[in-house]
């Protein structure tokens, strides 16, 4: 504890670098998730390609895919950059057989009274299918949020810092509390954005609050969920 | 009016959906497509406002061959109501009675004040105005369904066994309901069922469909009754079985209706 307070400055520090690292490799895995995974959906040939991609890019070794990227990027090996798109590249690797089963989960029934009502094509993803996608959408979201968070550590092994710093340095110092404290500050965060995410889909989804709503969608986010984490 | 002239629809794998149907639909009339599943009734329906095109003949509408018309544009003039409801479950039930009219660009705020209108219309508490579909009853959904197919005022309405989930109480309830609808409102409804009782109490005009998409029947409740075009009619509006063939007897001094396994249908009005 005594080192945690000493160390106060520093942990918020990475804390926050940690932030910077992870929200927005969340955001963009999410961004092309769903036109992937729409993809996915609409157009049954592409969805075996799609997901078996998305299943190799999950099975690239992390600290391999660190290294190898800064030639392909062109940005330092160092820079956040390289780690924001490895993150990316991880996340939509876990959100893309989410995103095309969000998509499914959207009943044929209501897409086709969707059509009936006079909806073009792009206002149905829009008005129709992309909302009703949300909360499966959602809940592949939290398992990327709690994946990045923890993944972002590894960038510390190759000199990004962040909350993973506090592994490196604590194993190579011999400070046991800098080490516990990365832990539990890599729980938090995750924690902590998990349940913005919640919130966010409280306000964004407001249908699923609904007793029969709820028990509808948190059905099909548990069969969603249970299957991405089987698979991760 | 709405007319198919020698419609057919068969699909790339050789199914023959519907063959050579003629119709016509006089304006402010019930028609209603009846037939067993597989029959082609929905097909017939969804040609209506493209939803299926056809592969041979015209439908047309007001002498306009639909096939001219914009999908998206002919689909926001036509009223559609179908099977459980087709309500849009992310919006409330004012929400989606004013989803057509906010498509056409009228605003938010005038939509929803017709919208309470149309609740009113179809019988609803306008307390129900903010609650999400799930949350409403099947037959309360279905009349949400039909106030939302209304909410553009459209002069067609096409009814896709919109009564099919409801339990018989609430279906005996919308069929009324929707009687006094159309004799208010007037509109020219195309209406499909599997259910030939239905066909008889809400269709001015019946049209008994056929496995293979071939109109076996085409004429009024009473003609159908008296006079059914074959014999595969005959078995499905219920002649054959005795169910329609009604006899007088004699109880008690009172002219009693009786079926033909001599169940009472009712007694003979003085």
């Amino acid at each position: 504890m005594t080192w945690l307070w000493s160390n106060l400055d520093e942990v918020g520090e990475l804390m926050l670098v940690h932030l910077a690292l992870s929200v927005p490799a969340v955001i963009l895995s999410l961004v092309f998730s769903i036109p992937l995974g729409w993809t996915a959906h609409r157009y049954a040939w592409s969805r075996g390609v799609l997901l078996s991609i998305a299943a190799l890019l999950y099975a690239i070794p992390s600290l391999a895919l660190f290294v190898s990227l800064p030639p392909l990027t062109g940005f330092g090996l160092r820079s956040p950059m390289n780690l924001v798109i490895a993150l990316t590249i991880y996340g939509v690797a876990v959100m893309v057989r989410t995103a095309a089963d969000a998509f499914d989960s959207v009943s044929r029934e209501v897409r086709q009274s969707a059509t009936a009502l006079g909806y073009s094509a792009s206002g149905r993803f829009w008005g129709v299918e992309l909302p009703l996608a949300g909360p499966v959408l959602l809940s592949g979201l939290r398992v990327v949020i709690v994946s990045t968070v923890s993944l972002a550590t590894v960038g510390a092994v190759i000199g990004v810092p962040s909350l993973g710093s506090l592994f490196t340095d604590g194993f190579q110092r011999g400070i046991q509390a800098e080490i516990v404290t990365g832990i539990v500050a890599t729980i938090l965060l995750a924690l902590v954005l998990d349940l913005v995410a919640v919130l966010l889909g409280r306000l964004l989804l407001p249908w699923t609050r609904t007793p029969s709503g709820r028990r509808a969608s948190q059905e099909r986010a548990m069969e969603t969920t249970e299957r991405v984490a089987g698979a991760a | 009016m709405i007319e198919f002239r020698g419609v057919s629809k068969q699909y790339p794998d050789g199914t023959v959906a519907v063959e050579g149907v003629d119709i016509v639909i006089e304006p402010h009339t019930t028609t209603v497509l009846v037939g067993s599943s597989g029959s082609g009734k929905t097909t017939l329906l969804r040609m209506i406002n493209r939803m299926v095109d056809p592969t041979g003949g015209q439908v047309l509408i007001d002498g306009t061959d639909v096939a001219t018309v914009d999908p998206v544009r002919l689909r926001r003039g036509i009223g559609y109501v179908m099977q459980n409801s087709g309500l849009l479950p992310h919006r409330t039930v004012v929400d989606n009675v004013a989803t057509v009219p906010v498509l056409t660009g009228v605003s938010r705020k005038q939509a929803r004040a017709r919208a309470l209108e149309l609740l009113d219309t179809v019988g609803l508490e306008r307390s129900l105005a903010d609650k999400y579909p799930s949350q409403l009853s099947g037959g309360q959904q279905q009349r949400v369904g039909v106030a939302r197919g209304l909410a553009v005022d459209p002069n067609i309405l096409l009814m896709d066994e919109p009564f099919g989930a409801v339990d018989p109480i609430v279906r005996s309830e919308l069929q009324q309901e929707l009687l006094r609808l159309q004799g208010e409102l007037g509109k020219t409804v195309v209406f499909v069922t599997h259910d030939i009782d239905e066909a008889f109490l809400l269709g001015d005009q019946i049209v008994i469909m056929q496995q293979g998409g071939r109109i076996s029947q085409a004429a009024s409740p009473a003609e159908i009754l008296a006079a059914p075009a074959d014999a595969f009619v005959a078995d499905f509006v219920g002649a054959e079985r005795g169910k329609r063939s009604l006899h007088l007897t004699e109880v008690d001094g009172r002219t009693v209706v009786v079926d033909g396994d001599g169940r009472p249908a009712g007694v003979l009005a003085p």
